[in-house]
């Protein structure tokens, strides 16, 4: 006897809010700004920005401006399509921006991505990425398009 | 309060076990338990139940599985990412640990076989304002360790590959366990890459199934059975939200915190002779590498070697998930709970691949993008040392 089957979908909208924290690093994207935050207690610069440090428990207020250059920490290169997800071949990785102590997740690009060993040398960790912005900006992550190896 | 195991069940594991539904897989599992402690269903006085709902495609799987395991029973649901079966093990525990029940039992259910694609779902885990659109998922965090490791020690892919090796055959000797091949190096290096560095063969598969685990207090556990697994230590530990706030991919900071909290705990000062066998949770093969270093059995950047070297191999010295892992089969919220099971039923003697002589054991789980770690220490002795 074949068993039954339903398919059955969560496709679901949701609106997050961003806060106010994430709104004013969004409003710095858009004029080609990245933007952290200090912890007065421990002094490490946050990068996204979020209003509390969670290693101090302490309120964050302190707003500085990071460069858009900065260090791999580490990386991935995605060969298999996933449902909903980007489109492969498609690398993604940390990088630790100069001015800041944490890494944040971005694109890696501006290579081409079909051999990932050639990949990981290029962009092995240690290696120094400039982001590439894109022309028309809306204050949103994607406002940087990706990073590039640094010449 | 010393607190044992008494009993544990687990359903067979598959990509789909079309044969039943949720409260079924759970109904199967809970009897399999109930008969390995030759317990009846009345005699459970409370229930943690753990799932996470949304691999299910099903909202408070817990309405439904009360059927099976908590009518009219106190019931509290855990759901903690990968780390849910250890959670829910451990709240059973503390049921017992607290004084407030002598007998209760765990349950976790999973059918990430019937969500055609488990990565979007794990997408959903990552911080929404900033993250999310990166398509990350479980896969890319542990491909970030393996590159990072890779790097730091000069690891190779046959390195990571060994590890597979190890699990698959083990997996062989465990009827319940999901994928059942025969793999060489080989096989696992030729096989498709799909978040560089890993490969297929280095990825576990999505499962269905069920597990149960029955707790008691000390006077009833010695009652129920002359080989109960005692509960010596347990701990858990949260991590930061965003991975970039810890830059050290290369190690596992915070599991390596929680492993000396438990050892002090256990009373295990050199875990690598003091432990029989380790049921560690490991998808993806460089995580059996981070864990046994960050839990103190090999050195940094050594844990490359012991899988390819035979150490983690049943013949070895730390013989490293007989089970065959979580690379073999991974019902992910009750993952947990048959590493706990399992762990439990080596320090019995009645593992279906048993470690000779087994008295320790030690049973981890890891959860988020690894945020979240669950560890235990389960003996065939009430106290070490
Ligand atoms: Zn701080």
């Amino acid at each position: 006897m074949e068993v039954k089957e339903f398919e059955v979908w969560w496709k679901i909208p949701f609106k997050h809010s961003a806060g106010l924290h994430a709104t004013k690093f969004f409003e710095g994207l858009k004029d080609g700004k990245i933007l952290g935050v200090r912890c007065e207690r421990c002094g490490r610069v946050l990068v996204p920005p979020r209003a509390f440090c969670e290693r101090c428990h302490a309120e964050t207020s302190e707003w500085v401006e990071v460069s858009d250059e900065g260090v791999i920490e580490t990386l991935t290169v995605t060969y298999m399509k996933f449902t909903g997800l980007p489109d492969p071949p498609y690398a993604v990785g940390v990088v630790k921006l100069d001015g800041a102590d944490t890494g944040m997740l971005c694109f890696l690009g501006g290579i081409d991505l079909s051999d990932w060993r050639k990949v990981h040398e290029t962009f092995k960790p240690g290696t120094r990425v400039k982001a590439v912005w894109r022309e028309k900006r809306e204050g949103k992550i994607t406002d940087i398009e990706y990073f590039r190896p640094v010449q | 309060m010393r607190v044992a195991v008494v009993g544990f069940g687990q359903t067979a594991f598959r990509t789909k076990r079309k044969d039943k539904t949720h409260p079924e897989l759970a109904f199967e599992a809970i009897n399999a338990a109930l008969e390995h402690a030759g317990l009846e269903f009345k005699d459970i006085e409370a229930v943690a139940y753990g799932s996470m709902d949304p691999f299910d495609g099903i909202y408070c799987p817990e309405r439904w599985d009360a059927t099976a395991c908590g009518l009219e029973k106190p019931i509290m649901k855990i759901s903690t990412g990968g780390t849910t079966g250890m959670t829910t093990a451990l709240a059973a525990y503390e049921h017992v640990a607290s004084g407030l029940f002598d007998l209760t039992m765990a349950v976790c259910v999973q059918r990430v076989g019937e969500c055609v694609d488990a990565q979007p779902v794990l997408n959903t885990a990552v911080d929404p304002i900033y993250e999310r659109y990166s398509g990350l998922g479980a896969i890319h965090v542990a491909s970030f360790q393996a590159t990072a490791y890779m790097a730091k020690y000069n690891a190779t892919e046959e390195d990571l590959a060994w590890v597979s090796v190890k699990d698959h055959k083990n997996a062989l000797k465990n009827p319940y366990a999901h994928i059942k091949m025969d793999v060489s190096v080989d096989d696992v290096l030729n096989s498709r890459v799909v978040c560089s560095p890993l490969k297929l063969l280095e990825c576990c598969p999505r499962s269905d199934g069920a597990a149960a685990v029955i707790f008691a207090s000390e006077e009833i556990a010695k009652k129920i059975r002359d080989n109960p697994a005692w509960v010596v230590a347990e701990t858990t530990i949260s991590d930061s939200y965003y991975l970039g706030d810890r830059l050290s991919f290369a190690e596992w900071d915070s599991l390596a915190i929680a492993g000396r909290r438990l050892f002090r705990d256990a009373g295990i000062e050199r875990p690598e002779k003091d432990i029989d066998v380790a049921e560690l949770y490991s998808p993806f093969t460089i995580q059996e590498i981070l864990e046994l270093e960050a839990l103190g059995f090999a050195e940094k950047g050594e844990g490359k070697e012991f899988a390819r070297e035979g150490v983690t191999f049943m013949d070895g010295d730390i013989p490293t998930n007989p089970s065959g892992g979580v690379l073999c089969t991974n019902p992910i919220g009750a993952t947990g709970l048959v590493r706990f099971g399992e762990a439990a039923m080596q320090v019995m003697g009645e593992a279906k691949n048993q470690v000779d002589g087994a008295e320790v054991a030690l049973s981890h789980a890891w959860g988020g993008t690894l945020q979240f770690h669950t560890l235990a220490v389960l003996s065939s002795k009430k106290k070490l040392g």
